[in-house]
Formats: structure tokens, sequence, C-alpha cells
């Protein structure tokens, strides 16, 4: 069935087609419409699901730990200061291995207030273990929401969904629905094998000594490094079941290339218009979008840039008092190529706070990068006024 | 003076331990003899959820847990709101007859936990939510709580300066919030805690126990005497046993026995600072407390 949907519809829907059971939430800017739709969704009796309406995002995020740990598939959705407010329980979600997955509209952070959207505070939960998918249209929202849900009851790790604010969440495209009998023959109702049963009483994440937690962080690794292989197999079977694949990077005309763009999010879309427009032209240029950001698919993107002589990463955040976040994740995962097939890496900051990356932007970046001779290896801020 | 206490009756309290020894409890704890009543109550088919405080290490270190029910240990702030959620869950699997119980202390009860609290309350959840109060931030070494009474020392209270503020009014608290039941409890009247426990138990909706905990380590008093403080705070009103019903209807659970407060406060050495004149000015507060229960009873009525 096809359908025009925003991008928070979409999450919505593919929260119906995940058929969760237990959603708790708080409204923020501009995830409110995630969670009224799947209100509509609820009440009209198409998902069958508890939606607690909690007061907190970190109350919301609790709940879906309790939930998750009693044995049912729970959902969140949130936005910027709701997800630091969470911050506490996105990593004691991560620790108890429960597979709650949360939609994120990438928002900026206040002060000053903002409803714009930036990746800051997203990026800034990178070391709480949770998988994270930066995505670039609304099918790709819908259909990341039916991965996240199985890769995560596969590798007993929590999923954020990540979609940038406005460009996606209030911007409707026609998508593709999925038949709900094929949505439950990729993804058969949750059976937890570590969950809240009276007969079989267990304590949760009772007092961890000094002889056993750093096994437990060894485990949680080990589970991020599973989730590379799940997240390909899991795209693969979907492509299978439904004709669409996104990978965790995607090589969009890097044949040959002597200069690639790195990109995440809606900017990626831009950037490949740009990029056919400097090929028609004869330049050897092209882009890699990053799906995933955790785990980070170092092998694939040191296969993707290896050999390539300019690389130009646009961060639509930043770490302050360090550069663009993915620059970073982008030149530790290169550092160790061989010197002749380490590429030389370009940071630039673009678009914080919602501020528009237009395709003339994208062109200075590109510029910049193709010509590096004045460009700083680290770091360039675009389009700053004076 | 007190209106007569109708229909007492005297509860049989099970044989059966669901508790097991082995748990890491102090010597004369009242958490630990609480959970104890608590559970021969509520049986088997009962999920706890337990935020940090004394008994996340009570219950034992992983892989061990004394509870011999379903413990989901869970952040500080969030008993309420994590029993919410599990029991939404069970509800989905189309588990229904068991219990879902948050069990917090007055930390995270009355201070850390009380948005969660108050909205989960709001909602009418249908968990039970006991709060077991030892009136201080007793795990991490004794710092006041907004439960600690006034006049009490604690480490964040040097006796020099012990702690000003009356101690927060839970129970009334979450009447205002109209949930069906409301109740105070200690473990000197296990007959009284066993008849609210099956009550709750019977009921749906937000239920919420307060149980008074005595605290040999934090209340500076023997180990031997938790029983005897736990009854003599009943019998000096400081913490009378009542039930409110619906948040509206006010019930004594058993008459006032009008002991003096000096009985209590001698007993433990957190109130050893004080003069004769600041426990004169204690049982002033008291008698006013308790002469305002016994309006909001007669009201009831």
């Amino acid at each position: 069935m096809q359908k025009v949907l925003t991008g928070n519809q979409a999450v919505a829907w593919g929260v119906m087609c995940a058929r969760a059971q237990v959603v708790s939430a708080y409204p923020i800017t501009p995830q409110t419409t995630i969670i009224e739709e799947i209100a509509e969704l609820v009440s009209s009796g198409r998902l069958n699901a508890r939606f607690i309406k909690v007061e907190s995002e970190h109350s919301a995020m609790a709940g879906c730990i309790g939930a998750s740990q009693a044995g049912a598939r729970a959902f969140t959705a949130t936005s910027a200061q709701g997800l630091a407010l969470m911050h506490e329980l996105i990593h004691w979600a991560a620790l108890a291995r429960l597979p709650v997955v949360m939609a994120d509209v990438n928002r900026a952070m206040a002060p000053g207030w903002t409803i714009w959207t930036d990746q800051n505070d997203t990026l800034s939960q990178r070391d709480t273990g949770w998988l994270q998918f930066y995505c670039e249209t609304n099918q790709e929202v819908l259909d990341t929401i039916l991965h996240s849900f199985k890769i995560a009851e596969i590798i007993k790790l929590p999923v954020m969904v990540v979609l940038d604010a406005f460009f996606l969440s209030h911007t409707a495209e026609a998508i593709d629905i999925p038949a709900m009998a094929d949505c439950d023959a990729f993804l058969p109702p949750y059976q937890g094998d570590l969950i809240v049963d009276v007969d079989n009483p267990r304590a949760f994440g009772g007092m961890a000594g000094t002889d056993v937690y750093q096994e437990f962080r060894y485990l949680q690794q080990e589970g991020m490094d599973q989730a590379l292989q799940v997240a390909v197999d899991v795209d693969r079977e979907f492509r299978q079941r439904f004709g669409r694949s996104y990978g965790l990077i995607e090589k969009y005309r890097c044949e040959d290339a002597e200069t690639v763009l790195v990109t995440s999010g809606t900017i990626t879309s831009t950037a490949r218009d740009t990029i056919d427009e400097w090929r028609d032209r004869g330049e050897a240029v092209g882009l890699l979008k990053m799906r995933t950001f955790r785990p980070f698919p170092i092998e694939m993107v040191r296969e993707a840039l290896r050999g390539v002589p300019k690389v130009g990463v646009i961060d639509r955040n930043i770490c302050p008092g360090f550069g663009g976040i993915w620059a970073q994740e982008i030149k530790a995962a290169l550092y160790d190529l061989d010197e002749k097939d380490r590429p030389a890496v370009y940071g630039f900051i673009a678009g914080l706070g919602g501020r528009d990356v237009t395709p003339i932007t994208i062109n200075e970046i590109l510029s910049k990068t193709h010509h590096p001779e004045k460009t700083d290896r680290h770091l360039n801020w675009i389009e700053l006024k004076a | 003076m007190s209106p007569e206490v109708k229909g007492q009756i005297t509860y049989e309290i099970p044989d059966r331990e669901i508790m097991s020894s082995g748990h890491l409890a102090c010597p004369g704890c009242g958490a630990a003899l609480a959970m104890r009543t608590c559970l021969k109550i509520m049986g088997p088919r009962t999920v706890l959820c337990v935020p940090a405080c004394c008994w996340a290490v009570i219950d034992g270190p992983f892989p061990y847990s004394s509870a011999g029910v379903p413990v989901v240990h869970c952040a500080f702030e969030t008993a309420a709101i994590t029993a919410t959620g599990v029991r939404h869950a069970l509800d989905m699997r189309g588990v229904k007859d068991v219990t879902v119980i948050a069990w917090a202390g007055d930390g995270g009860t009355f201070d850390i936990g009380f948005g969660a609290l108050s909205a989960t309350a709001e909602r009418n959840e249908n968990i039970l939510y006991i709060c077991y109060d030892n009136e201080a931030y007793m795990n991490t070494g004794i710092q006041r709580s907004s439960a600690t009474p006034v006049g009490a020392w604690t480490t964040t209270t040097p006796s020099q300066h012990p702690k000003e503020e009356p101690k927060k009014n839970l129970v009334e608290i979450m009447a205002a919030h109209r949930i069906p039941y409301a109740a105070t409890a200690t473990v000197a009247f296990p007959d009284d805690l066993t008849r609210k426990l099956e009550k709750a138990k019977a009921m749906t909706g937000f239920r919420l126990l307060h149980i008074f905990s005595p605290c040999p380590p934090g209340h500076k008093s023997v180990e031997s005497d938790s029983i005897k403080i736990s009854r003599l705070a009943v019998d000096t009103n400081v913490f009378p046993l009542y039930e409110v019903e619906n948040g509206t209807h006010y019930t004594l659970s058993r008459q006032s026995k009008d002991v003096p407060i000096k009985e209590y406060v001698r007993l433990q050495g957190r109130f050893k600072h004080l003069n004769d004149q600041a426990i004169a000015a204690m049982q002033e507060r008291v008698n006013r407390e308790w002469k305002r229960l016994l309006k909001r009873i007669e009201c009831s009525e």
C-alpha cells in the first residue's frame, strides 16, 4: 500500500508494522506528531498496545525498560532536551541488554531555545551502548524501525532511529507500507529468554562487584561486534522480502573518485544532486552516506575510502574542543590504513541549529575539499556569519 | 479523645516464607522484616521493582537474590514507572494474576522519585507502591531526606544544626491524588500490616503503603529495640496507623495510647542532642498533627 506520510508518521506506522506492545512517551517538539499518530493507531485498535503517557522523558525510558524487562516489545520517541533528560536510563537500557527501540528527531540543544535540527543530541549519546541509524528518507525511517526491532531482539541491545527535524519529521512523501502479514513474517513476536517470570524468579541488575562488571561491558562490546553482521543480514533479508536495502553505509558514485564527501541524514539527498552535477562536468567526486553510527562500521569505511586522496566530512554537529563528530570517527577508522592509502580528511561544520544546507553550501564544501590549498585539515566552519 | 476503632480483627500471618535467609540487611532492620511479612502475604506471584535504596543491597549481589520472587532493580527515581512498565507488559502477555510492587525507600519516594510517583498515581496505574521509610538516606550513610523528622541528627544535619523542617506528609499528598488506597503500617503490628496488604492485594488501581521502618545504624538505636521503637512510633502518635480510601475516606487503624514522645525519642541516638524544650516542641507538633488527623477521620464519617 502506498501512502503519503511525514517522517514522523512513518515512525508511527513502522511501530504499528512492528506490533510494539508498550509505548511509553512524553511530548516534545518536533517529535510530537509521532506520539499523536501512535495515540490514534492505538485508540483505533490498529495497534494493539499500551500507551503510557508519562510525565517526563526520564520516565518514558524507564517505562520502556520495565516493559522490555517483562517481555514486551517497547518503543519510545523523543528529541534533544528529552533525550538528554533520559541519559541515565539510556545507559541503563543498554547495560540491561534490553531491545528497546527509540526514534529521535534530531533537534539542536538549548540554549537558545531552538526546535530546528542538528545531531548533537544523538551523537552525544555515543557511549551509551545503543545502536544508531541515521535516515535519509521517510521510507528509510519506516523500514529502519522494522530493521531495528529485529536487530535489537537478536543482539539484545537497544536501537536509536534518527531523523532530521522538519526536513524529514514534518515533510511528506509517498512511501510503501508493507503488508502486516509480511511484517509478521519478517519480525515474529518478541520472545525474550531473560525476562520477568514469577515461575522462574530472577533478580535483574543487582549489585555487580569488581569481579563481574568488566565482563558485563565485554559482553556488551561483543554484542556490538555481532550487530555489524546482524544488521547486514537483516538488511539482506529485508531486501529479499520487500525489495529495498540500505546497507550500513552507502557508496554513491565513488568509482575512481579523487574526492569523496561523507554525509549523514537529509544532507545526503542534497549532496547526491551536487555530486551528480560535478560528475556531469567530468569531475571525479563521490559520496559516502553514513547510515550507521554505532556500531561504527570501521572496516566498511576503510574499504570505501581506501586510496581516496581527499575526503570531506560534513558535520551537522560540533564536539566543542575537538571538531566535527563524524570527522573524528572517520579519521579514527582510517588511521590504521597504510600511509599511501590514507586519505586527507577535511572537517566541515555546517547547518547547526537547523540552518539550511543548500546545494550552494555543499558546492562550497566540495570545492574546499577538491581544491584544499586553503582548507584547514581539521576544522572548517561553513557559511559562518561575521 | 480518639474515635473508636471498629471491627478490629486479628489476622493470621501465613507460615510460608518466600524471602530466604542470607540477605544482607543489618541486624534489627525494619525493612527486612517488612519485606518478609509482605511476601508472606503477597505470595510467590509477585514482582518487585526496587530502585537504589537499602533493599538494592539487602537482596544480595549478582547473581544472588534473597527475595524469592523476580526483582527488577531500577534507577533511583523510577520505581513507580518501572513497575508500571512491568505491569503493562505482563498485561499484554496475558499474565493477570501477578501483583507488581514498587518497593522503595524514603529517598526514592519522598525526594528523587516523587515526580514519577505522583504521575503514576495520577494515572491510577495498577500497581502497589510500598515505601519503607527509615527517615533518611541510610544506604549512602544517613543523609537527611524530606522524610527525616524535625530535630533529627543526620550526617548532613549535624547535631549543632539538626533538621529544622518537619517531615513531608506522604499519605496526605498521595490521598490528594484520590487514589483508591493509601495506608500507613509498621512492622510492630504485623496483623495490621497483613490486613492492609491483603486489602491492597485485592484492589486494582494505584495503592500505596507507607511502612515506618526502624534503622539501628541510622537511628542510632539498639538492634533489639526495633520493634519497640516502631510500636512507640504508633503509640506516641508520631506515626499513626490509618487508611485513606479514594483519597477522602480516612479510617484510624489503632487507638492512640497517647504515650509521651519522650519515650520514643530517648531510645534513638539521632535525637540525643535535644533538650527538654525541643522535645516539648516536638510533642506539641505531634499533638497538632494528631488532632488534624482526627478531624479528617471525623469529616470522613
